[in-house]
């Protein structure tokens, strides 16, 4: 454990003092790598207000960039009942030995300013205690006071992309299922969350049962499937007019798994017709459709690759629901899991190297990741009912629900990173299931 | 509409016990049911079609398959709706939470069409069925062990229209 520190900090030494451009990342967190991680302690103290009124975005602003940092499990929180001093002036050079004495081996520093006309800008630095220098140059955002939640997490993206190397995800949201009431009466109404929860807004009623709800590639529009008009149809929403449409004029057939393709011109799903379940696309701009799959099984929950030319899908048509891999036109399909147990809800992860999947084994349920081949399955989770993971907009952090068994069961939203830890349960205000995470909001 | 039809059936379920008449039309003419005490049940009411009849098949795991107690209460499902012809029917299939959401559609929309193969092969109308799937939405028995399983893995035969509430 010392011996981890010392060479934690040896690194920061090391590279900061080599490199004097933020192109390099502090540390190389090895996310996939199977040891034990040891968090980096960082100090977030309350922001500079630098004009009246910004006493309260100040620390708040704070709160969340901290919050988002360690809510990864990469970072260890000095709280500010620690902290010997604070920062009073953002473009003073910080009095290290004040920070290293607490034991923070990272330091934020940032100041906020508002407006009357509701504008606010945020400032922050980055330091390397230890080095006793900056990480990166410091950076200024500009914006309403409206969303400061967004910028707070736009500076916790920026300082852990300097400090792990990887792209940041927590200027994201989340649209899943709200569910209440009995396990044999359940309701359930379409939400839409900031990643960590806040800013949560209801998109529907709880009239009809919705599922499993997909953002499309401008964050804006939402695909789901809905009874709303009797049978399980594919409907599209958009978020900024609240206006909704059934996909499809088709209503002898059932529809559901809507998924957009990466450019967003085009859905792909599963129709239901009797005993057959195949995939189609569907030209957002036409509406024509095309049959991808022709199994006598069922095929479904397909999902794109980010590159748009291939469809990651389960299906059961070689007896036991499997994860099978075809071209983004259809055809030959090659299968992909490696068996013992049952796959489906496949994901391909925006990084394009792996897939994430539900599987079923035993009486158990997993989520688990595979390489695209299906080499290396690694399961990252196991309980009653863990089910349809989700990728982070950077490939490194899945969500997913959790179901809890019995008469009293019901669904959570939960995270886990790529590698199985830091599993941590995402707070909402009654049951929820069926998330799905957008990319970083612009 | 599905909740108020779940809420019916199961009262319904709950008053007969485990008390299942595979063969035709109970007792004859008279329209006796099973249960004692209830009195006699009108053999043209979704009642008699709901409890005398049943309107419930059951599945294995992840099977859409026919047992032959099934098929002969399809057998008498079918009769009776030829003797009423004025009926249509909705068959709901469904799933046991076992599985996936998406692939739980799919096999309870397979279970239906199942069902509705078999009561359009023993003579029913083509034209008067249609089916949906609620996969593992709409649980009859909540407990989370073979016995609440095996109840919701099922096909629901709901008559629509003449009297009575659906």
């Amino acid at each position: 454990m010392n011996y981890l520190k010392f060479l934690l900090s040896a690194a920061l030494i090391a590279i900061a003092s080599a490199v004097s451009a933020q192109n390099r990342p502090l540390i190389e967190i090895d996310i996939n790598g199977p040891g034990v991680v040891e968090p980096i302690p960082v100090a977030v103290p309350q922001f500079v207000a630098e004009t009246n009124g910004a006493q309260r975005l100040s620390g708040d602003i704070a709160a969340v960039v901290m919050s988002d940092l360690a809510s990864t499990g990469l970072f260890r929180e000095i709280p500010g009942t620690a902290h010997i001093a604070g920062i009073t002036n953002f473009n003073a050079q910080p009095v290290f030995s004040d920070w290293s004495v607490v034991n923070a081996q990272a330091l934020v520093t940032g100041a906020v300013s508002t407006s009357n006309d509701g504008r606010l800008v945020v400032k922050f630095r980055l330091f390397d205690v230890v080095a006793q220098q900056p990480i990166g140059d410091g950076v200024q955002y500009a914006g309403t006071q409206t969303s400061w939640r967004r910028m707070a997490h736009k500076v916790a993206d920026t300082i852990y992309s300097r400090i792990t190397g990887e792209s940041g995800y927590f200027d994201s949201r989340i649209v899943f299922v709200s569910e209440t009431g009995p396990k044999n009466d359940r309701r359930k109404r379409l939400a839409v969350m900031d990643y960590d929860g806040a800013n949560l807004q209801y998109l529907t009623d709880d009239s009809s049962i919705v599922l499993a709800p997909r953002f499309a590639p401008n964050t804006r529009d939402i695909i789901y499937t809905s009874y709303e008009s009797g049978l399980p149809q594919v409907f599209l929403l958009n978020m900024e007019t609240g206006r909704r449409s059934q996909l499809l004029e088709d209503t002898t057939n059932m529809a559901t798994a809507p998924r957009f393709s990466p450019d967003g011109s085009k859905v792909v799903m599963s129709i239901i017709d009797g005993s057959n379940t195949d995939i189609y696309q569907v030209d957002l701009n036409t509406r024509q459709r095309s049959r991808l799959t022709s199994s006598g099984g069922i095929d479904t929950t397909p999902s794109y690759s980010p590159d748009g030319s291939q469809i990651v899908f389960a299906s059961d048509r070689g007896g036991s629901q499997q994860l099978y891999v075809m071209s983004a036109g259809g055809g030959e399909a090659r299968r992909i899991s490696a068996g013992g147990g049952s796959y489906g809800t496949p994901v391909w992860s925006p990084r394009g190297d792996m897939i994430a999947f539900t599987k079923i084994k035993g009486g158990r349920f997993h989520i688990g990741v595979m390489r695209t081949d299906g080499s290396r399955e690694n399961l990252l989770t196991a309980s009653f009912i863990d089910e349809a993971p989700t990728w982070s907009p950077n490939g490194r952090v899945l969500m997913f629900f959790r179901e809890t068994a019995g008469a009293n069961g019901a669904p959570q939203v939960y995270s886990v990173d790529l590698t199985g830890r830091n599993l941590r349960r995402v707070d909402t205000p009654s049951f929820a299931s069926d998330p799905d995470w957008s990319g970083v909001l612009r | 509409m599905g909740l108020k039809k779940t809420g019916l059936m199961l009262a319904a379920v709950l008053a007969l016990g485990a008390c299942q008449n595979g063969g035709i039309f109970g007792g004859g003419r008279g329209g006796t049911d099973q249960t004692p005490g209830s009195g006699n049940i009108e053999e043209s009411s979704l009642e008699y079609f709901n409890t005398t009849i049943g309107d419930t098949v059951l599945f294995a795991v992840n099977e859409a398959t026919l047992s032959a107690a099934a098929k002969a209460k399809l057998d008498a499902q079918v009769q009776w709706l030829n003797r009423y012809p004025e009926h249509k029917i909705t068959i709901e299939g469904h799933a046991d939470e076992q599985g996936t959401r998406e692939y739980n559609l799919a096999l309870g929309a397979r279970r239906a069409a199942a069902v509705r193969n078999y009561l359009v092969a023993a003579g029913l109308l083509e034209t008067r069925i249609s089916i949906i799937s609620y996969g593992k939405e709409r649980p009859l028995a909540v407990c989370s062990t073979e016995a609440c399983w095996s109840q919701n893995r099922r096909a629901v035969t709901v008559v629509a229209g003449g009297m009575g509430n659906v």
